[in-house]
């Protein structure tokens, strides 16, 4: 279909008269540029909005055990509890739906007194005591050394693993880190792994501002017992925590003797739902983009339809005479149909392209002026591209209609009587 | 090669009928140079318009080379064009934003000949008609006599059976007229049927037949006896 001389064809047409081109392919050129735009701000708000989720695994949830508000089976009203370490076994058990049932405690945390020295530096730091499947849960930059393993675990080693600003406020520069001890609330801890949370937003500092030392090791430690003082739970993708959750709350409910109906008891927070809230607002933010991008480029492509159907009407005497030469309908049609295709796609890549460097400018001088509240990295992916690639050629098809039919309604002797 | 049987056309304008062709009969054999002479509005153009299958007819019947031509539609009429005839306008009607040896190789394209046989054919006729050396000029850079040569070329390129010409020389002053029709008289002597509508007698002196038409109807077809255009030139 697109041989060299088709392209000699098309190129003779298009630039025999350059300037016009030109001025028509700018609206195609324009209503891709802002498509494009539209769509990576969108993108960019998204990513600024949802690294306030710290890229916590979206199908999950944590739970906490309240107080019971319902007296039952003997047990008063406002009763603490716990959840143990068994819990996650029977939830483990009980739900083949759960990917990662993660047991967790903590200590110290927001303005907490100083409980971490080394040396003679002290810092006020965020113990965790975790699991090694919470890095798939919560992921982060591993960067020296490890995170906790089972192994760990098992021996309930005293290891830990320090976000950047332990390093920063415990450690000189250019220290070694890994193999060094900590002391944690009087405890020696061997720094094992150093981390840095995956995105650099929001409350990322306070983030990074914490240890993570094996659960068991922590509930020994620390003189924990079984206790847990919350779970992560993540549920498989096929299934969505939000459905699971009642059901999971019925069975703790059963094993730690709680009314039926007591949902005051547990605290819990789905992160799935609020993930679902905040997508829904860019998916609709998105089709919006898309929208009123279509809605500009719409009056670009009218434009390359208009252009060539007086481009047709000055070539009749032209096309006239190609007929006479034995140029077939389709021929002549196929030939208006390709100019105002290439016309719309040279256009609408150039229009691409220069939005793909708008976008680079953005992130160019995001970079140089550090974070932005709520807006980061605006984006599009390759999908868009393709996407963009494609109403490009339906809508150059669409140009083309027009004009081509209206190139070959003519008789060729009436053609060819045009001055 | 040509057999034209009782040709009816009329146009319609309006609530006004205009009865062109009023039964045309009209023969022609290979190899044959004719002229079709008449006054304007005699139907002339009309005729050349039905022979070269860019306008239907209303009756009659009409065989190009054993081929009935009727009922075409505009697929099959565009490659019995290209096939069969070749065409010189009186305006000359090239493409001008391609050079000479692109708008001679156009009806090869349509062939869907390759791009290297379709030069080097349209060389061989651009050399045929004298120009080879213009063959990357535009034709706003030739003379009109250039400009029709080029044209002949064109017609010439698809090896056609029958060159309809309109008014070839219309254009043209007497001189270059005449090396025009030096030009078809040549390749008329090669063995090309060619048919040319013109309104000049000493055009028409250089055909070989001469058919005379008026309101309509043929009144006079008689041969002649031809004048070399070489003479004048």
């Amino acid at each position: 279909m697109f041989n060299k001389d088709r392209w000699d064809e098309i190129l003779e047409a298009l630039t025999a008269n350059k300037f016009r081109t030109l001025l028509t392919a700018f609206g195609v050129f324009w209503g891709i540029t802002i498509l494009v735009l539209l769509l990576a701000l969108t993108n960019g708000l998204k990513n600024g909005v949802t690294a306030s989720f710290n890229n916590f695994a979206a199908n999950s949830m944590f739970t906490w055990t309240q107080r019971a508000s319902i007296s039952y089976k003997g047990l008063p009203k406002g009763r603490r509890f716990n959840y143990k370490l068994d819990d996650i076994a029977a939830l483990k058990s009980e739900f083949p739906e759960l990917k990662y049932v993660s047991p967790r405690n903590s200590l110290g945390g927001y303005r907490g007194a100083n409980n971490v020295t080394r040396g003679t530096n002290i810092g006020a730091f965020q113990i965790y005591g975790d699991y090694p499947e919470f890095i798939e849960q919560l992921p982060m930059d591993i960067l020296q050394g490890r995170f906790i393993s089972h192994s760990d675990i098992d021996a309930k080693r005293k290891v830990c693993v320090i976000g950047i600003d332990v390093v920063a406020g415990l450690y000189d520069k250019g220290e070694d880190v890994i193999g060094t001890y900590i002391k944690i609330n009087g405890v020696n801890f061997m720094v094992v792994g150093v981390f840095k949370n995956v995105n650099s937003q929001g409350d990322s500092e306070e983030e990074a501002n914490t240890i993570f030392i094996p659960f068991t090791t922590f509930n020994q430690a620390f003189n924990y017992g079984d206790r847990v003082g919350w779970m992560a739970i993540t549920a498989y993708d096929e299934f969505s925590i939000t459905n699971l959750k009642d059901r999971i709350f019925s069975v703790l409910k059963g094993r730690h003797t709680v009314h039926p109906n007591d949902d005051r008891a547990f605290g819990h927070r789905d992160i799935s739902e609020q993930f679902a809230k905040v997508t829904g607002l860019f998916t609709i933010l998105t089709l919006v983009g898309y929208f009123v991008g279509a809605l500009i480029l719409l009056s670009g492509i009218i434009g390359i339809s208009n252009i060539m159907l007086i481009v047709v009407k000055e070539r009749t005497k032209e096309i006239g005479v190609r007929r006479a030469l034995g140029a077939t309908p389709w021929n002549i049609r196929l030939q208006i149909l390709q100019e105002s295709l290439i016309l719309t796609i040279l256009a609408g890549m150039t229009g691409v392209a220069f939005a793909g460097g708008v976008i680079w400018l953005m992130n160019y001088s995001l970079e140089q002026s550090g974070p932005v509240e709520n807006f980061a990295n605006p984006s599009v992916g390759m999908p868009v591209v393709f996407t963009a690639l494609t109403i490009l050629t339906v809508s150059g098809l669409l140009a083309g209609m027009i004009p081509a039919n209206s190139a070959t309604k003519m008789k060729p002797v009436d053609a060819l009587r045009i001055e | 090669m040509i057999q034209i049987k009782d040709l009816h056309k009329s146009y319609h304008m309006g609530s006004n009928s205009l009865h062109v062709l009023k039964g045309i009969n009209f023969d022609v054999k290979e190899g044959e140079l004719v002229s079709i002479m008449g006054s304007s509005g005699s139907g002339k153009s009309t005729l050349l318009n039905i022979l070269g299958m860019l306008d239907e007819a209303d009756s009659g019947s009409y065989v190009l080379d054993g081929v009935p031509i009727k009922n075409l539609n505009e697929k099959i009429a565009a490659q019995y064009r290209n096939k069969f005839l070749g065409f010189i306008f009186q305006s000359f009607n090239l493409i001008n934003y391609k050079s000479a040896l692109d708008n001679v190789a156009m009806p090869l394209f349509y062939q869907g000949m390759k791009r290297k046989e379709r030069v080097e054919r349209a060389e061989h006729y651009l050399e045929k008609v004298g120009l080879a050396d213009w063959s990357h000029h535009l034709p706003s850079e030739l003379s009109g006599g250039q400009k029709q040569r080029v044209a002949v070329a064109r017609a010439l390129a698809s090896d056609p059976k029958v060159l309809l010409a309109d008014e070839p020389t219309g254009a043209l002053d007497s001189v270059t007229s005449h090396e025009v029709m030096d030009l078809i008289q040549g390749i008329n002597d090669e063995g090309k049927t060619i048919l040319i509508v013109t309104h000049e007698n000493d055009i028409a002196q250089m055909t070989k037949r001469i058919v005379q038409l008026k309101d309509g109807v043929i009144i006079d077809d008689s041969p002649v006896k031809q004048v070399r255009a070489k003479e004048y030139v």
